[in-house]
């Protein structure tokens, strides 16, 4: 490693990655503490654990910039097929947990692919797209670049584990970036609202009022001539969107998954069975107030009202303890990370770099987004890891290699390849 | 554009999460509450209400450990109603409508379902309870009287009402709280302070130890120890003596306006009002619109203070300087004034008398001269009546006295505006005639026994008085109170009350109470008898006149002041008379020497008396 390259690192985003590290460890011990003295050799506790987790981390981050650049970018797609490998032999070899057949056990430490997998799948993704033989407004080159990111997330959903597959939505990111055409972005986002309507109205409300806005816009334009046949194609598809979203939905989709929809979109009001969680973590998030109740003095946080208070809803225990200063803090920090890396990614002179970085932004973004947006009662429970934050060795190390191959690629921009 | 939409969607996603947080944790405040209604339970430490003891530190009021049974509706499990309603000995639907009212009053808060169980029961339930979640067993105190009289005094403690709970936070559904008397009067100094145990509760409801490790928990502190002034002596034997009887009697010691006894009749025993008898016993009380044992008579009563008013007017004559005490007035089985020759009686006696004499044999004829005097020395009659309203006044009468006793009446001296009004002037004028009811304490005049004692205090010393109190020390701290400890000075200089009390000495000597005298003691006292009117069937009719009568004794350094009041007694000395002086007796000796006038009063009965206006019959009065 050269010299010139660890000087080159970029050394504000290690440290927003060592301020939520920390305060995310100070967080799991006040969720997993029980009025035990302190311990540093006890396994059997969570916070101990997790320690262990995050001073092994540095060697893992030492590794990453002791790696060649190189190595990354030519290795890109065998890193990628021994990921996959890794993901599909849980099939045979998985250990399931909570339902979910998604570790490795080894001994008493639990592997989890799925989460090696998103830095894996980035890179792959980076190796493609910055292939000069490659060009994304080729509908093939879409296909193939579609396919790199669909067969982890295939994968992945019937562990199952649909919440980890979701996120690779965020390889839309890098594509758009890269010159993927608006009208993904649009379909996607109309899918997003027409799928969200429909739920809320009945499908046939919905599409009468798309069509009488469609109407409106005929009558206004008529003098310019305009492309009824284009109108009525658009209508049809948007109709049997609907109609399918609310047979799919009632149909294909299971009980769970429908509470889940419904509690957030404030059809159905249970604080006590199914919207039990949600509602829990609210109450603790609302009762930090200002400044919060105190580092380990959560009365919600000790009486483990708030399920999984130590994985995917830790932010609630920062909620109630930190308040809102601390809440506030830790949603700040994530969106200066986010910005910054959006910096480094934009300076990337190598293709590889910035879709890879890209990448990396797209994924802890959809982690920040969802799981707080979940935590804070937003959007439906889709049980995932806030990054550097929540209780989880595969996953604190996971998102630790996506972060520092992306600081070791940064740290070598300006280096000849 | 395509570099800007990801950074536009951070900043927003982050935007937003601010917000949602601000909503969450500073608008909206209903989680905060749902937080601490969850997590931390709170229990709490009741202390052991004060005791209460009488001046000579005899004990009266104690505590006896009572248990509630609680519910906390939101923890119920289903259980066997059938078992649980026997053991209490309670119906099913009377044990469905509590539990009702309990989630109703809150479904986290405990709520009593049963009160105060006794040792016997709560030994039975003790053992079954264990099957019944969401019940629970709280020990409380109840009270435990040690004398079976005095209850108007002490007064009685029961459950908080609704309306309380809402004012005073410090009480909560099922406290008990004093009532009446003593009880509610020092209820502050009882009760002491309940301590406060918050407990942090897992989400399994379990207790998983003291939240924020008791930094807000309190201890409680114990209720304070009242010693009153009340001699449990003289109030029972006072109360004996009030049996079959209708009144009130006040014993005042006139050096510091301690009350000794304060007896109303008919009364109930305290331990009427205790537990769960409480309630029906309650009722009955309530109920009894004849007897009205609930009613006060010694505070509450306004009478006519009859004749011996006099004295009052006596005083004021002299301070006045309208009359000294050799003059005499001459009457003629009355006293005759106005242009019709109106005609205010008087009973046989000799004539012409001066004041000692006329205040011996109670002679109006006398004492409406005297005040005719009073009030015409002025130039309006108006002007007249405020002057000798103050005077009044100054004796404790026509207004509440501020003792510390829950229960009053202002008593009434009527002002020259009420005349004015009543005679409706200026349109008519009117005369001090019109008022000579004044004269005799019978018009306008109205006092409560507790005001004729204070006023005879008052005599007594010669001229101030201390404000009746029953409070003598807290927690064996004698009281400092100004209200109780400092003086009221009266209008009247001092050398005007010898004449007034060598009368009511006379009273004793030679006058209306002459048999009524006890050997070694110098009785000062002044009969009275008030004409009273009641409606039957609308018609106003007159009834058995009250017997009253005001006195103390020694004549000098007064030990003992008393008022009595016997309703429908007939004249002065015959019962409220005979009364007064064994109360004075048993007070100063200690014992009555008497017997055959102690006997004559246990076994006279005025229930007939009182039965004549109800029979709806015709009757006769004062026979």
């Amino acid at each position: 490693m050269a010299k010139s390259s660890v000087a080159a690192i970029d050394w504000i985003t290690v440290l927003i990655f060592l301020l939520l590290v920390a305060f995310g460890w100070a967080n799991i011990y006040s969720a997993s503490y029980e009025g035990e003295a302190f311990s540093i050799t006890d396994l059997s506790q969570v916070y101990v654990k997790q320690g262990y987790w995050i001073l092994l981390s540095i060697v893992l981050i030492v590794i990453t910039q002791a790696i060649e650049v190189k190595f990354y970018e030519r290795f890109a797609g065998l890193i990628y097929v021994i990921s996959l490998v890794s993901l599909l032999g849980l099939f045979i070899f998985g250990k399931n947990i909570n339902g979910a057949t998604s570790w490795y056990a080894f001994g008493p430490i639990g592997l989890q692919p799925s989460e090696f997998a998103k830095a894996c799948t980035a890179l792959a993704l980076a190796k493609f797209l910055s292939d000069m033989q490659t060009n994304i407004k080729f509908l093939g080159h879409q296909v193939r670049a579609f396919l790199i990111i669909a067969i982890p997330a295939i994968i992945i959903v019937p562990q199952p584990d649909p919440g980890s597959a979701l996120v690779y939505a965020a390889f839309f990111f890098p594509l758009y970036r890269e010159g993927l055409a608006a009208i993904y972005l649009i379909v996607g986002a109309s899918a997003a609202a027409l799928f969200i309507l429909t739920l809320l109205f009945k499908p046939l409300w919905v599409v009468l009022a798309i069509a009488a806005i469609m109407l409106f816009i005929l009558i206004k334009n008529r003098k310019k001539k305009p492309k009824y046949s284009r109108f009525l194609l658009v209508l049809v598809v948007i109709t049997g969107f609907c109609f399918s979203v609310n047979y799919i939905f009632n149909n294909v989709f299971e009980q769970r998954h429908r509470d889940r929809f419904n509690i957030v979109l404030g059809k159905e009001v249970d604080s006590k069975g199914i919207g039990y969680n949600t509602n829990q973590s609210q109450i603790a998030i609302g009762s930090g107030s200002w400044t919060g109740k105190g580092w380990k003095e959560g009365t919600q946080t000790k009486g483990g009202f708030v399920p999984e208070q130590h994985t995917d809803y830790i932010f609630s225990t920062v909620g109630e303890e930190w308040g809102f200063l601390g809440a506030t803090t830790v949603v700040i920090l994530f969106v200066l990370l986010l910005l910054r890396l959006l910096h480094l990614a934009e300076r990337q002179k190598s293709q590889f770099s910035r879709v890879y970085g890209y990448s990396v932004i797209g994924i802890l973004f959809i982690h920040f987004a969802i799981n707080i947006g979940m935590v804070t009662g937003l959007i439906p429970t889709i049980g995932i890891p806030l990054p550097f934050f929540s209780y989880g060795g595969s996953g604190l190390w996971g998102f630790t290699l996506l972060l520092f191959i992306f600081i070791k690629l940064d740290s070598n921009r300006v280096n000849e390849w | 554009m395509r570099k800007l939409l990801l950074y536009l969607i951070i900043v927003i996603t982050g935007f937003v999460f601010v917000s949602r947080l601000f909503y969450l944790q500073i608008y909206n405040t209903s989680f905060a509450s749902l937080s601490e209604d969850n997590a931390i339970k709170v229990l709490y430490d009741y202390p052991q209400r004060g005791a209460i003891y009488d001046r000579n530190a005899r004990l009266l009021v104690t505590n006896q450990p009572s248990y509630d049974v609680m519910v906390i509706p939101r923890e119920l499990k289903p259980f066997d109603t059938l078992e649980f309603c026997s053991i209490l000995n309670i119906t099913k639907d009377k044990l469905i409508n509590r539990l009702k009212k309990a989630r109703i009053y809150s479904p986290r808060v405990p709520s009593i379902v049963i009160p105060q169980l006794t040792k016997d029961e709560y030994a039975y339930l003790q053992e079954k309870m264990r099957k019944f979640d969401g019940f629970y067993i709280q020990k409380r105190s109840l009270r435990d009287y040690q004398i079976d009289n005095a209850a108007n005094v002490l007064g009685y403690i029961g459950e908080v009402n609704d309306a309380l709970i809402k004012k005073d936070p410090y009480y909560l559904s099922g406290d008990l709280i004093g009532i009446d008397g003593v009880e509610k009067q020092y209820e502050k100094e009882l009760r002491g302070v309940k301590g406060v145990k918050r407990i942090q509760k897992d989400r399994f409801n379990r207790d998983i130890g003291p939240y924020k490790n008791k930094k807000f928990d309190t201890l409680p502190v114990n209720g304070k120890d009242l010693t009153i002034t009340i001699d449990s002596k003289l109030q029972s034997y006072g109360d004996m003596l009030m049996k079959n009887k209708r009144g009130g009697i006040v014993a005042l010691e006139p050096s510091t306006g301690e009350i000794l006894a304060l007896i109303t009749a008919p009364t109930y025993k305290p331990e009427l009002l205790v537990g769960r008898k409480r309630s029906p016993n309650f009722t009955k009380l309530v109920y009894d619109s004849i007897a009205i044992p609930l009613f006060d008579r010694g505070l509450q009563a306004e009478y006519p203070p009859g004749s011996p008013f006099k004295t009052i007017n006596a005083l004021i004559a002299l301070q006045e300087g309208v009359i000294d005490t050799k003059e005499s007035v001459s009457c003629r089985m009355g006293y005759y004034y106005g242009k019709r020759g109106q005609k205010l009686g008087c009973h046989s006696h000799r004539s012409p008398l001066s004041m000692i004499p006329g205040i011996a044999n109670s002679c109006n004829a006398y004492f409406a001269t005297v005040y005719r005097r009073i009030i015409e020395k002025y130039e309006t009659p108006q002007k007249g009546i405020d002057t000798w309203r103050k005077h009044v006044q100054s004796f404790g009468l026509g207004n509440y006295l501020g003792n510390d006793l829950p229960v009053g009446k202002r008593g009434k001296v009527p002002t020259s505006e009420y005349y004015n009004k009543i005679y409706n002037y200026p349109t008519y004028k009117w005369y001090s005639t019109a008022t000579i009811s004044n004269a005799i304490g019978q018009g306008e005049v109205l006092s409560t026994p507790i005001q004729l004692a204070n006023m005879t205090a008052a005599i007594a010393n010669r001229g101030y008085y201390y404000t009746p109190h029953i409070i003598k020390a807290i927690d064996g701290k004698p009281i400092s109170n100004e209200e109780y400890t400092k003086a009221k000075i009266t209008t009247i200089d001092k050398t005007h009350f010898e004449p007034v009390i060598e009368g009511m000495h006379e009273v004793y000597t030679k006058g209306t109470a002459s048999f009524l005298q006890v050997k070694g003691i110098d009785i000062c006292g002044k009969t009275g008898t008030a004409e009273n009117f009641t409606k039957i069937d609308g018609v106003k009719t007159q009834l058995t006149d009250h017997s009253v009568f005001v006195a103390f004794a020694p004549k000098d350094n007064p030990k003992i002041a008393i008022a009595v009041f016997v309703e429908n007694g007939y004249w002065g000395a015959r019962y409220a008379g005979r009364i007064a002086s064994l109360m004075i007796e048993k007070h100063i000796n200690g014992e009555i020497s008497r017997t055959d006038l102690e006997q004559w009063i246990l076994t006279h009965s005025l229930q007939e008396e009182y039965a004549k206006p109800l029979s709806g019959e015709p009757f006769k009065i004062n026979q």
